[in-house]
């Protein structure tokens, strides 16, 4: 956990009267929807379907229990009982009220949670690896880079009205779990042939109306440099962004027509003249940060403690385990992930009760901790193993114990036609319909590891693009269709979904869904080839044959 | 359209001179940047203050021969989500030191003047009236601040390094 000090502390309560003032000029008519629009939208708040929604940041995915507590109490206070996380470790409520939400941001302020930046024109919350920290084989943990860079985007006079929305991931580990390829800037921390630490740094990732994967603009950048490297970029960006276009103002469209070479070129000179200047990181400046982290005091506990042999007994438990449980960098500890897919709910989705309920479990049996993944799931990270069967029964009488996580009803989407202004099609009851035809665990087990990624329209909220399969609601002579892809991935292989034949209608989504999955284990060399190999060794052609052959 | 300069509402001595009207004799200009670009010597050649409109999409590399001939130089907002002019102001102060007039033109409001003094602005043709009343009480709005500009405020990753030294010193 990173602990704000006085001077975070002071800026988000800043920002909270500041916010305060720009709710009371609207509601008196002194700011137009228009002059107000831009400044609501930089604290989070859209205006939806049927309300306005509260989108807050949970930098790089922590949460310490207290956190959570407050959220939980946000949704109860000013909101219907409930949040949704996002796939940018945000939460959102959907049903605040203008005039309640400064005092929910001034709530929120006193445990060090703030909606900064969380939609608007300027650079949004910094993500990076859910369990940052305490992954085996990581070069170091990436939020103390995470956080410099929440520290140097947050309210930065010259980059909070870019063309067009900036988002920055960043991982240290060699299996990317924050989608680095999909982001505006991409961090990979490695370390170069010196062995000292720095950044790979790729630009031009996104999805939306034009997807691209982010390529490359630097494969060595000293951990000293990142911020002036990062402000060179923007200030290209900021100044040779197009404008003009709300679909073409994302950076990647830049990248893009100058192309890599030429784009990395304007920025290596713009970087030439003000590398050496206020923005070098000094090392004390790096510990400063470094040191403001705070680390579980581990125990010395054995690899495989009787309480997990015992309960290895029990197939409910054992089933949890293998699908949620993973290894951690300390021996006897593991990182629990708590699916919030349960069969037939909202992806995403957590009650104010469950919130409650996992802050308490974090306080027992994970340091108080609790982590938020891009999958739309939350993690303990720091569970002693010999905790882990009183943790499931815990997890089991919330709710929370799906032991879904990786398969074929974890599924991403987003909020869709039920909530967003933007959507053309519903989102979350096709997702709701397959989690039902897959609800059969050990089907979803014979299965194995398959992503299925929803949006409602062509923004991409929901990775549709990059979902072992991905469905794409759009509207066609006013009726909901969905375009499907299959082979898109996030990961480090990151690929985009090929087209797998014809939109199909709203109530034919999980027939075709079905039908891809049955085309697979036919098609699959043995089980444990996975969806996304068998479509990369054979194509989408078998796919398509088999599934639109009697369609 | 109210000037906000050194803090307070004050009057504005340069007269805009529009695109294709005559100079006038003499007093205070302020011009657009194409009427610089095309005759330098006919504008700065003048005993009074000259000013320069310079655009948002035009690189300021190009403004940089005349910076010491000039009094002021105005960037513009055309609305206030363009955000170019903040780059511009940025280069303008702390590559090319120019310690003139810098002015925001166009539409400033109230919730930008912070950013806008941090890019190193000092002066504003405030499109309302109550936002350039308000402008002393809602430049105090921030005292934390996360980066370095060139407008020397201290920034918070140094002002913990002084808390820092201060605590082991003992002070």
């Amino acid at each position: 956990m990173y602990a704000y000090d006085e001077i975070d502390r002071t800026l988000v309560n800043e920002r909270v009267a500041e916010f305060r003032d720009q709710v009371k000029r609207r509601l008196s008519g002194e700011l137009t929807e228009d002059e107000f629009k831009m400044l609501r939208l930089q604290n989070g708040v859209y205006l939806q379907l049927h309300a306005y929604m509260f989108r807050v940041a949970i930098p790089y995915g922590t949460l310490s229990s207290q956190q959570l507590r407050r959220l939980a109490h946000v949704a109860r206070r000013y909101d219907r009982g409930y949040g949704h996380f996002t796939t940018r470790q945000n939460i959102q409520f959907n049903w605040i009220k203008l005039a309640e939400l400064p005092d929910a941001l001034a709530d929120l302020a006193d445990v060090g949670i703030h909606a900064m930046q969380t939609s608007g024109n300027n650079t949004r919350n910094v993500t990076s690896d859910q369990w940052a920290g305490v992954a085996p084989g990581e070069i170091e943990d990436p939020r103390i880079w995470a956080e410099i860079l929440r520290q140097y985007t947050t309210l930065h006079p010259e980059f909070s009205f870019l063309p067009r929305k900036f988002k920055f991931a960043i991982t240290a580990s060699a299996n990317d779990r924050a989608a680095i390829k999909i982001h505006d800037i991409g961090l990979r921390l490695h370390k170069n042939a010196e062995g000292e630490t720095g950044f790979e740094v790729l630009v031009g990732g996104g999805l939306g109306r034009t997807p691209f994967l982010a390529k490359t603009i630097r494969p060595f950048v000293h951990g000293s440099d990142l911020l002036s490297y990062v402000e060179a970029i923007m200030r290209v960006y900021n100044q040779y962004g197009r404008r003009d276009n709300i679909y073409k103002a994302r950076i990647k469209i830049l990248v893009h027509e100058l192309g890599i070479e030429k784009f990395a070129h304007e920025v290596e000179e713009e970087w030439q003249q003000m590398r050496e200047g206020a923005l070098k990181l000094d090392d004390d400046v790096v510990e400063d940060i470094r040191s403001r982290f705070f680390y579980p005091a581990y125990e010395k506990l054995p690899h495989m403690p009787d309480e997990l042999r015992k309960a290895a007994h029990d197939p409910q438990f054992e089933a949890w385990r293998k699908n949620s449980v993973s290894p951690h960098k300390v021996q006897g500890y593991a990182i629990a992930t708590i699916s919030l897919k349960p069969v037939g709910g909202p992806p995403g989705d957590a009650t104010a009760e469950q919130m409650d309920a996992l802050a308490d479990l974090a306080d027992k049996y994970s340091f108080g901790e609790i982590r938020v993944g891009h999958e739309q799931n939350l993690a303990l990270p720091h569970v002693a193993k010999r905790d882990l069967p009183a943790l499931w029964k815990a997890l089991d009488k919330a709710g929370l114990a799906t032991p879904n996580v990786n398969l074929v009803s974890d599924i991403i989407a987003c909020p869709g036609l039920d909530y967003c202004s933007l959507a053309n099609a519903r989102s979350i009851p096709i997702a709701q319909e397959l989690t039902r035809r897959f609800a059969n665990l050990d089907t979803a087990n014979l299965i194995g590891r398959l992503h299925i990624n929803i949006s409602g329209c062509i923004n991409a909220c929901g990775h549709h693009h990059v979902g072992h399969i991905g469905i794409l609601g759009v509207e066609k002579n006013g009726e909901e269709v969905y375009q499907i892809t299959i082979g898109g991935r996030a990961d480090e292989n990151a690929a985009l979904g090929a087209l797998i034949g014809p939109a199909v209608p709203y109530a034919e989504v999980a027939d075709v869904v079905e039908d891809i999955v049955e085309a697979y284990l036919a098609l699959r060399e043995r089980p444990e080839e996975l969806f996304i190999d068998t479509v990369k060794r054979l194509g989408v052609e078998p796919f398509r044959e088999r599934v639109y052959a009697t369609r | 359209m109210p000037l906000v300069k050194g803090g307070k509402i004050t009057d504005d001595v340069f007269v805009h001179v529009a695109d294709g009207a005559a100079l006038p004799d003499d007093g205070a200009i302020l011009v657009p940047a194409a009427r610089l670009l095309e005759n330098p010597a006919s504008v700065l050649d003048r005993k009074d203050k000259i000013g320069v409109i310079w655009p948002n999409n035009r690189d300021v590399d190009d403004l940089v021969p005349y910076l010491d001939r000039l009094a002021v130089v105005a960037l513009v907002f055309p609305i206030f989500r363009d955000g170019r002019a903040y780059s511009q102001a940025r280069l303008l102060r702390e590559r090319f030191s120019y310690r003139g007039e810098l002015r925001a033109t166009g539409q400033v409001l109230r919730d930008q003047f912070v950013f806008m003094l941090r890019a190193g602005f000092d002066s504003f043709e405030v499109k309302k009236q109550s936002d350039a009343e308000a402008f002393a009480q809602t430049v105090k709005r921030y005292s934390v601040f996360y980066q370095p500009t060139g407008d020397g405020r201290l920034t918070a990753l140094h002002r913990r390094m002084q808390l820092r030294h201060s605590e082991s010193a003992g002070l």
